[in-house]
């Protein structure tokens, strides 16, 4: 098998992985960021302030610092047998659930009063206005950061090779060492570039779906 | 017959005291317009009538039903608040239409939610939601937007925003109609489009409450007319007596600014 055709059969490999915790961690990211909200928007100061708390520490430290927390932290305090991916699905989804919090903090936030008030007039539960009227008005507005932090979770799940998971950069890098090419490198990138490309693409879309109304 | 009475209401924001103490009946049918400066308590004590202000003190009798009490040891539950909520249709000055929503999902919304909490709902959802449906194309023919039930707000003038926004609150059956300000936020050539509709209303002996800044509207249309002032119905009578001989010298006063502009 010709050079380039390991390097791209490697690549593949690491992109799945790659793809495994792009998807997982928006899976658990998203909703478990709804949650986090609510509870930074709490009236309840023993709620709001350990998860303002929790947010702060988890977006002013490093995401390399938490997976290694994540990733060896365990194994050092004597709890063995943890699987890796498990602790770096813990790391991102921490993370990126703490980032999305703040973004549907601003979106919720952003409606106007006016549309809670027409809701509870017209009779609607404290449910039925959350998921009828505001919700649907949150995602419109949240689109144009959310795209932003879908492309920036692409790019940094390969700091999980921090911590021994084979994803694309990983796999680009094994060749740097072994073969002393320094192309795969510059090929991962394009696996990337794609992937990004193809996420613009989506939410580009999406934008243009939701145009159809202003407000 | 008297089909709202409220006693002794007060309600303060913080330090604030907004509605100092506010009595007032009206019968069934009647249209009573609410005049006053701007911070005179005007649009608080149309809020505190349907519970989007909670009122500190005071009672409102709804029918022979006692429907707030500020000596309740109990607050309301949210269900209970609703359901008196129903009892009010609400027209805010901002319209505050669903921009989602087209002009008849804006209609049928809120009716159709209700819809699921019948009975019989899950047997008959079809002839519940066409019900629905012809009462809300039936509303907003009336209202003149039978070509518009398909647009989204973002697509009418404020005038038709507005006159969705009353539609929307008529199609819950009402006992009465509550209007905040409902043309302050038009430009001037698109108030009557609104007033027309309020007026065909009057007509029918919708029992309203309408807070305005339109004197002149206001003269036309309601049986009485209250003018408050600083946190108190400082005077109150019938549209001619008010407007052309009041009797307080704040109402003088008032007026005469109004006519000066």
């Amino acid at each position: 098998m010709s050079i380039f055709a390991t390097v791209t059969l490697s690549l593949f490999e690491g992109l799945w992985v790659t793809f495994k915790i792009f998807g997982l961690t928006l899976l658990m990211a998203l909703p478990l960021g709804l949650i986090i909200s609510f509870g930074s928007m709490s009236k309840f100061a023993i709620i709001k302030w350990p998860i303002k708390t929790l947010i702060w520490i988890i977006r002013g430290t490093p995401l390399m610092l938490q997976l290694i927390v994540f990733g060896f932290g365990p194994g050092l305090i004597g709890i063995n047998g943890m699987n890796t991916f498990v602790a770096v699905m813990i790391a991102f989804v921490l993370n990126y659930a703490c980032y999305f919090s703040e973004i549907f903090r601003g979106g919720i936030e952003g409606i106007p009063k006016g549309q809670y008030e027409a809701g509870a007039v017209l009779g609607m539960t404290k449910s039925q206005v959350f998921f009828k009227i505001i919700l649907m008005q949150v995602v419109k507005r949240i689109i144009p950061p959310m795209s932003n932090e879908f492309l920036t979770l692409v790019k940094d799940t390969s700091l999980a090779n921090t911590i021994m998971i084979y994803e694309i950069t990983w796999n680009a890098k094994r060749f740097m060492n072994s073969e002393h090419i320094l192309w795969p490198l510059f090929y991962s990138g394009v696996f990337y570039l794609a992937f990004c490309g193809i996420l613009t693409l989506i939410f580009g879309y999406i934008e243009k779906k939701l145009d159809y109304y202003k407000g | 017959m008297s089909i709202l009475k409220v006693e002794n209401l007060k309600k303060s924001f913080g330090k604030t005291e907004v509605l100092k103490d506010v009595s007032f009946e009206m019968n069934e049918g009647e249209v009573v317009s609410i005049i006053g400066s701007s911070g005179s308590g005007k649009t608080t004590f149309l809020r505190c009538i349907n519970f989007l202000e909670k009122a500190d003190a005071g009672k409102i009798t709804l029918g022979d039903e006692m429907i707030f009490d500020g000596s309740w040891q109990k607050s309301l539950s949210a269900k209970e608040i609703r359901e008196k909520q129903l009892k009010f249709g609400f027209v805010f000055q901002q319209f505050n239409l669903f921009p989602q929503y087209n002009v008849l999902e804006n209609v049928t919304l809120a009716p159709k939610l209700l819809a699921k909490e019948k009975p019989d709902f899950k047997q008959n959802k079809h002839e519940i939601y066409n019900e629905i449906e012809d009462n809300a194309l039936s509303l907003l023919k009336q209202s003149g937007l039978l070509d518009k039930v398909s647009n989204y707000p973002c697509e009418l003038s404020g005038g038709q925003q507005q006159r969705v926004a009353i539609a929307r609150a008529l199609a819950l059956n009402p006992k009465i109609m509550l209007f905040d300000e409902p043309t302050s936020a038009l430009d001037p050539e698109l108030t009557n489009e609104v007033l027309r509709i309020i007026k065909s209303l009057a007509d029918k002996d919708m029992t309203m409450i309408i807070v305005t800044h339109e004197m002149s509207f206001a003269r036309q249309v309601s049986d009485r007319i209250i003018f408050m002032d600083n946190g108190v119905i400082a005077e109150q009578g019938k549209p001619e007596d008010i407007f052309t001989s009041p009797k307080t010298e704040r109402l003088q006063s008032f007026l005469s600014n109004i006519i000066k502009m």
